[in-house]
């Protein structure tokens, strides 16, 4: 990539980011600094009036003297806030599993597809993720809610006169999440099993494998960098998910998304809801350390 | 050579089905009759007309389209910038903080988007509404915008740049004259993401937006939160109906692009 003019390194770089960079460093960097800010701050009357001297910064220490982990406290004590983190995480991992049972089976056939078909599968996967993600829920309350449209096809076929009643419960926001996030998965599964060398499948088949084993040996492991992507995508945005839960969980469904909501809006904690986040993105940062580590490890 | 065979077309079949029936479904019951969604009361599109004579939805329609449009150009702008910035200088002060920027809004979940963005309007004393939206918008969008722009930027073929600098053509002249006539299929897919992602947020809009500009999914979500009714469903076969064509439209005239471009 060297061309024949030497290019001034540092300085145009820094002058093309500048706009994009400014821009950031106001609306992404700095409301997340409040975010920390307000999530310690509201500080109780009865804390120690504690203030630390930094060799004379007394500005600083009266800075963290001002400083409180009540809110940060109040997470760990309250049941309702832990368990709804473990809650969201449960949620999100069956989605993800889930999304992958059924996405692997729908990516390899796209990637088996007659080459001319691939274009318009293609098409059909993403054109749902260009939807509203609020019509895609909404479908499903108008099937899921009694005697809507599940019920009456089970009624139909014989199979259930009762309301199954899977509206408002933990396996409606499952369905709802899996729905909405199955593109999600089965993109990246795509592009990874489409890539794959037939001629490694064809050579297993030659030596005698059957297609099971051929599958778990090769088509699998080869695919791993797609089954993790897909899964990335998936697990990640599902544990802050808002909308899906409130609108197809019931009162019980716990989820941080929801919970933050409910503080900010209903209880107007800010605070509370502050370190929720701050909380929120410590799980989600987690999880994606892991996976890089797992995709390191994959390559 | 491997074989599409009838396991592949059940996959198939069943896949597609499960992404498009409640589509469908919901598509179909705009056109009832009958208010009651559970009974087929015959084809109708009283709905429609229903729809048509809302005016506090038409507003909102309209308002989410204004904020759509700004919002998505100011971050296909932005997300182009960074794009370059990223991809051409491997080295500038602060880079690592500046692409973490950039591509943090990625994962970021919309709740903590919207919280951290109405408490900076709230200490800036900014008064909220068109304009805090088309801000948050434009700032969550601009790291998709940016990673479309990178896609494009990344098989970019250097020496067109050089020669017209060779030429004597200004940095400034190269980027509107060569750069940007290559990329902007990239840039207008940013833009269209941007612009789809906007119309779609419920979330960071409810955070940030204040009273008088309540948008589109907002007012959909408080009639959604009431109960099922056939002109919600109108509504929303509408929005399928605008994205389905914008979509399909979108990629043909990418797919003669590319094709031009093969033969020229």
């Amino acid at each position: 990539m060297s061309g024949p003019v030497p290019r001034a390194a540092g300085g145009r770089g820094l002058l093309v980011a500048a706009i994009p960079y400014l821009w950031l460093l106001a609306f992404f960097l700095a409301p997340f600094l409040i975010v920390l800010r307000i999530a310690l701050s509201d500080a109780a009357t009865d804390q120690p009036p504690y203030a630390p001297h930094f060799l004379g910064f007394d500005a600083l220490g009266e800075f963290l003297a001002g400083l409180d982990l009540e809110n940060f406290r109040l997470l760990g004590e309250d049941a309702l806030y832990w368990q709804s983190y473990l809650s969201s995480l449960r949620i999100a991992g069956l989605t993800t599993l889930i999304a992958l049972a059924l996405g692997y089976p729908l990516a390899y056939a796209m990637a088996m597809a007659p080459k001319r078909w691939q274009g318009i599968l293609l098409l059909l996967v993403i054109l749902p993720f260009w939807t509203s993600f609020l019509i895609r829920v909404y479908a499903w309350i108008g099937i899921l809610r009694p005697e809507g449209l599940l019920d009456m096809a089970l009624g139909w076929l014989g199979l259930a006169n009762e309301p199954l009643r899977l509206l408002n419960t933990d396996t409606a926001v499952l369905i709802g999440m899996v729905y909405s996030y199955l593109p999600f998965m089965v993109l990246p599964l795509y592009t990874t099993l489409q890539k794959l060398d037939g001629t490694l499948v064809e050579a297993a088949a030659d030596l005698g494998a059957t297609p099971l084993t051929i599958f778990r040996t090769v088509t699998l492991p080869l695919s791993l960098p797609g089954i993790l992507a897909g899964s990335a995508l998936v697990f990640i945005p599902a544990i802050g998910e808002f909308v899906i839960p409130d609108l197809l969980g019931g009162p019980d469904t716990l989820m941080v998304g929801k919970v933050l909501w409910s503080e900010f809006f209903s209880n107007r904690d800010w605070p509370l809801a502050s370190a929720v986040a701050i909380v929120l993105l410590i799980v989600l940062v987690l999880p994606l350390v892991l996976l890089q580590r797992a995709g390191r490890a994959a390559r | 050579m491997r074989r599409f065979g009838s396991f592949h077309l059940a996959a198939l079949v069943l896949g597609f089905a499960f992404l498009y029936l409640p589509i469908v479904a919901l598509i179909a019951y705009s056109f009832n009759a009958s208010r009651l969604v559970t009974v087929w009361g015959g084809f109708s599109t009283h709905w429609y007309v229903a729809l048509f004579n809302n005016q506090p939805l038409l507003d909102a329609a309209w308002l989410t389209i204004r904020v759509a449009l700004v919002s998505a150009t100011l971050a296909a702008g932005l997300g182009t910038l960074a794009a370059l910035a990223l991809t051409r200088y491997r080295s500038f002060a602060g880079r690592t903080l500046f692409s973490g920027m950039v591509l943090a809004p990625l994962v970021m979940p919309e709740v903590i988007t919207g919280l951290s963005l109405l408490l900076l309007f709230v200490a800036g004393d900014v008064e909220r509404g068109y304009w805090t939206v088309v801000v948050a918008h434009a700032t969550f969008s601009l790291g998709f915008a940016c990673i479309v722009v990178q896609a494009r930027l990344a098989g970019f073929d250097r020496s067109l740049e050089e020669a017209a600098r060779d030429l004597g053509a200004t940095p400034v002249t190269t980027f509107f004259t060569v750069t940007l006539p290559l990329i902007w299929p990239a840039v207008l897919a940013a833009w269209m993401l941007a612009f789809t992602l906007s119309l779609d947020d419920l979330v960071i809009a409810s955070f940030t937006s204040g009273p008088g500009a309540t948008t589109l999914p907002m007012r959909l979500y408080s009639a959604i939160r009431l109960g099922v009714s056939p002109e919600i469903n109108a509504a929303c076969t509408i929005m399928i109906g605008a994205v389905a064509v914008a979509v399909i439209a979108a990629s043909l005239l990418l797919k003669r692009e590319a094709l031009a471009g093969e033969k020229g």
